[in-house]
């Protein structure tokens, strides 16, 4: 007789087991990050597909203005270009250094890629004075409108980019290479290598198609 | 200069109705002040609610944004039906086109952005964690962010009506008229950067929700034994992360037409004004859908409850709707088959929006075969349900025919098409939010909706959404265009009588329904669940306490099957009643509104061009952001004897419900 | 361990190739990784401007073509080299947002310069076109 209840308990026993996790441990923090912040990159690169379109449609709309082959400097641009490259494999080497733990290896690389970004902001700006000078304002053209605007919006992805880059070298000084710095330096990378994948359109249909037109 | 292009003028003194309407909102604005100083609920407020990362709180917080901003968005129809029922026989009505127009643009935004997206995403935030047994969203902060720049859009909507103007422009803002030449007021400009602010809010909500789907379900729920709502929102959430960022960047284009003199859509320089309409509805027709699949979810999960059995075709039904979130991306020229893109366009596009009628029948399917043969319960989320069904069906087919390219050059920008596009969104998103408030109170709140005014509600709703929107397919079949002020055929004039005797109805049917939430909250003892499961419900958020404790479950569920709260209750698993661990809880920050508040103010400076003021705030959201990314301390620990403390009032709670039963 | 030496038996010849794809598991480049991205890219950068600024291919529409393949050649090397990206990780949603991403940017692109081409041709008859008219 005594059995019985003690049947059943032990019966309740495996059947609350069964439907609750009575063995749970706190969630790793931070374990949606990475995943939260490729979709984040997903959706700004639909951004630039609109601007990517819109320089499709109206690119060779000049309205009796200068077109590509009046105003684009290849050698210039291919000398940006290499900055970009450049920045990459550094920010490359600064993860290598932080998944070794070394603070100031990681620091000291960023700082380069970082110098490297502000190359390129620099010829960027360089080149867009030079275009606004000669008298190709966004407001001359359609095509002027949407070559300024896509170029322009990634310019200001690599600032935002310095911005962030900015930070988190202050932020790893303060607090070392911990899970959550790592972490950030991981979405920067991405944002970074991201850009770089970006200007690879922007070379090829916007520099490289225009001098073909 | 220090004010920019505000001035004294700027304040609409000279129209009498925005005049009434201010001094009333003063009003009631300075009473509901006073009301929270005297009872002293600021703090409150601020501590528990809008500092608040608690997906249920910022849920229920987006449930009244949408309600306000409804009955803003109602008042609007209202005005626009008068004026269309008198405005005859050389009458001008009695409200000048400037005002007329505005009011009619601001209607169309408001509904969409600020009713329906809150509404929905409240519902997804409400829900989803606790359908698919976790503790919050992903990324809990970014949550109270969003809601609050959702917020700040709608703020800098309503400031328009009484500093400046709104757009005149309808609600998609189609250049030349929105440009700069057309439009030199403020009003496109509030329109811009409301929209801009608010949909920063919903891609990051987005964003946030998919993680959330995607990295906390419970253990043993896979894809496929997700529960319908969730699935429908995690294509919902898909939609909104690869949609919004298209309106961005297009409402982008036009700001830097306004702006800066650039010329992507306007008549000179190269710039096409139709790339904007074809841009802006690469978003539009995604949107409808953010907005309906949800509310397909809400049907999917009444239906399968109230008639006590699983859903039918549940795998079809979730390979419908990713169907549909394939195919809405390839639909968006029906918006503009008049455009004139030529025949080949035109018939692709008609066919993949026949197309896409397929996967939404066969959901239809589902739900009357779950019902056939089932014990309906006919409660009030059934009841909606049912006429739902009914209705959204004819508003299905009516778009199917506006499919049909050249039915469309007849139909376009016709009363037709206001009939129907109300048809799906009134049928289909408004009854479906009402099921599911009438759904899910009970376990916000812990009692359920008074049935009684809730029942006149529905029937003041349904009758009445006929009765406004029949005469609209009729006159549209007629002829009569969308957007008109003034009518010189005096035969028309009955029909927008019986029009407005519709929106009469409507009115009506709100009016029983804050009347439902003010008797339910009165009478919340009679009405009270305790067994935080009084529909017999079948998916996780039944399987805790109504309203649930701020950890949602103090052990995760393990889920072995669909339904998986049915299954539980069928094997009878008791509660575990110890050894309970603290658990580990996201920490409340005020940074959210900050950040919102900041952004309110740039937006006002730069639709207002007050340059300095845009820099200063544009530097301060800037900072203030840097700042909080310094505060590594976000999280905090719920002590195991706390949890030990909620979950034995929560086992005496139904220890004597089944006394009281036996 | 057995299946990846199964892997390096078969494929003698081929060892560093099946290395270099031992670490996809996890999302953290090596230097290897790194170095052959760098390398490839500048070579897939390098043609393609060499070809447009020297010329050597008298039609222009077949060089564009070329300078498509190589952009589309260098995003899948920056993809897997500088972004790791594989099925593997976070459970192939990564790679399926990714997948569903380039379908949408593929429609908005195409859908896009396909209907303002027809609009164009249909709406804005170019001169030869008006000069037969009466």
């Amino acid at each position: 007789m005594s059995t019985a209840p003690a049947k059943t308990a032990v019966a309740d026993a495996d059947l609350t087991a069964r439907y609750y996790d009575l063995d749970e441990h706190d969630h790793p923090e931070g374990g949606s990050t990475m995943l939260g912040f490729w979709i984040y990159l997903m959706s700004d690169c639909l951004i630039f597909a609109m601007l990517f379109a819109t320089f499709g449609v109206l690119g060779a709309n000049y309205a009796a203005g200068p077109g590509p082959r009046d105003l684009f400097d290849l050698p210039l641009v291919a000398l940006n270009t290499s900055m970009l490259l450049f920045s990459s494999i550094t920010y490359g080497f600064a993860m290598l250094a932080m998944q070794k733990g070394l603070v100031r290896q990681t620091q000291l690389w960023l700082v380069i890629t970082g110098l490297f970004g502000a190359a390129f902001l620099g010829i960027e700006l360089y080149e867009f004075a030079h275009l606004i000078h000669e008298g190709a304002t966004p407001q001359r053209s359609a095509f002027l409108s949407a070559f300024f605007t896509l170029v322009g919006t990634h310019g200001l992805h690599v600032t935002f980019g310095l911005i962030w880059l900015g930070v988190l070298l202050v932020q790893v000084e303060q607090r070392g290479l911990i899970a959550a710095n790592r972490r950030r330096l991981m979405c920067l990378s991405l944002f970074w290598h991201f850009l770089d994948v970006i200007w690879i359109g922007v070379f090829t249909f916007v520099y490289l198609m225009g001098m073909l037109r | 200069m220090l004010f920019g292009r505000l001035s004294l003028e700027s304040l609409p003194l000279h129209e009498p109705i925005i005049v009434a309407t201010f001094a009333a909102v003063v009003l009631g604005g300075a009473a509901l002040v006073g009301a929270l100083t005297w009872f002293r609920l600021w703090g409150y407020l601020w501590r528990e609610w809008f500092t608040s990362v608690d997906h249920k709180k910022i849920g229920i917080m987006y449930m009244v944004l949408g309600l306000v901003m409804f009955l803003r968005g109602f008042a609007d129809a209202v005005m626009m039906r008068i004026q269309q029922a008198i405005a005859f026989n050389g009458s001008e009505g009695y409200l000048n086109s400037h005002h007329y127009d505005q009011v009619f643009t601001a209607h169309g935004v408001i509904m969409i952005f600020f009713v329906a997206m809150p509404f929905v995403t409240g519902l997804m935030n409400y829900v989803v964690p606790l359908q698919i047994g976790a503790r919050d969203v992903s990324f809990p902060f970014l949550n109270n962010f969003s809601f609050w720049m959702t917020t700040a859009g709608a703020v800098l909507v309503m400031a328009s009506l009484f500093v400046g103007e709104f757009a005149q422009t309808g609600w998609l803002a189609y250049p030349p008229l929105s440009g700069i030449a057309y439009s030199p007021g403020v009003g496109v400009d509030y329109y811009i950067w409301a929209l801009q602010i608010a949909g920063v809010g919903t891609t990051l909500s987005g964003i946030n929700l998919i993680a959330t789907i995607v990295k906390m379900r419970a253990p043993g729920m896979t894809m496929m034994r997700m529960p319908v709502f969730t699935w429908t929102s995690l294509c919902t959430n898909v939609l909104i992360v690869a949609s919004f960022p298209v309106l961005t960047a297009v409402l982008a284009l036009l700001s830097l037409d306004r702006y800066v003199g650039t010329n992507f859509f306007t008549n000179d320089f190269g710039g096409s004004p139709m790339m904007y309409v074809n841009l802006i509805w690469i978003w539009g027709h995604p949107e409808v859908y953010i907005l309906i699949l949800p509310i397909f979810g809400v049907f999917s999960e009444v239906t399968a409850t109230f008639c006590g059995k699983r859903l039918f075709g549940y795998s079809s039904m979730v390979y419908a709707t990713v169907v549909i979130t394939i195919l809405s991306y390839l639909v968006w020229l029906h918006h503009f088959f008049t455009m004139g893109s030529g025949a080949s366009v035109n018939s692709f596009f008609g066919i993949t929006t026949m197309v896409i009628s397929i996967p939404t029948g066969a959901k239809l399917f589902n739900w009357l075969f779950t019902m056939y043969r089932a014990r309906i319960r006919f409660d009030l989320p059934m009841m909606w349900t049912v006429a739902f069904m009914l209705t959204f069906v004819i508003g299905g087919m009516t778009g199917v025919l506006l499919a049909v390219p050249p039915a469309d050059f007849v139909l376009h920008n016709s009363l037709f098409l206001i009939a129907h596009f109300h048809n799906v969104i009134i049928g289909g998103v408004v009854f479906g939010v009402f099921a599911a408030i009438n759904y899910w109170w009970p376990k916000a709140f812990g009692f359920r909706l008074d049935p009684f005014w809730g029942k006149i509600s529905f029937w003041c709703w349904v009758v009445g959404f006929w009765l406004a929107f029949t005469p609209l397919y009729v006159m549209g079949l007629m002829g009569v265009t969308r957007r008109l002020r003034v009518f010189d055929d005096p035969s028309l004039q009955i029909w927008f009588v019986i029009a407005a005797i519709g929106a009469g109805l409507i009115a009506c049917g709100i009016a029983a329904m804050l009347i439902q939430y003010a008797v339910s909250i009165i009478r919340r003892d009679q009405l009270r669940d305790e067994s935080g499961d009084p529909w017999n419900g079948r998916t996780l958020e039944w399987a805790t306490s109504s309203p649930p404790p701020a950890y949602n479950f103090a052990f995760t569920p393990v889920v072995h099957d669909l339904d998986a709260w049915d299954e539980m209750k069928r094997a009878g698993a008791p509660r575990p009643a110890g050894n309970f661990r603290p658990i580990h809880m996201p920490k409340n920050t005020g940074a959210g509104i900050i950040l919102a508040g900041i952004s309110t103010v740039c937006g006002f400076a730069l639709i207002w061009h007050i340059w300095w003021l845009a820099g200063v705030s544009l530097a301060a959201l800037l900072i203030t952001a840097i700042a909080h990314t310094f505060n590594y301390a976000r999280d905090f620990h719920i002590p195991a004897e706390t949890v030990a403390e909620t979950e034995a009032e929560r086992a005496r709670q139904l220890a004597a419900l089944k006394g009281a039963a036996a | 361990m057995s299946a990846a030496h199964e892997h390096g038996a078969g494929h003698d010849h081929g060892n560093g190739y099946g290395h270099g794809h031992d670490h996809g598991g996890e999302a953290h480049g090596t230097m290897r990784d790194y170095v052959w991205g760098f390398a490839l890219s500048v070579i897939l950068t390098a043609i393609p401007f060499w070809l447009v600024m020297a010329g050597p291919i008298a039609d222009k529409s077949v060089t564009a073509l070329i300078i498509t393949a190589f952009a589309a050649i260098q995003i899948v090397v920056h993809m897997i080299f500088f972004l790791h990206m594989n099925a593997r990780a976070e459970g192939g949603w990564n790679m399926l947002a990714l997948i569903f991403t380039i379908v949408i940017v593929v429609i908005v692109l195409t859908g896009s310069l396909w209907v303002m081409y027809h609009l164009n041709a249909n709406m804005m008859p170019q001169s030869h076109q008006m000069d037969s008219l009466p």
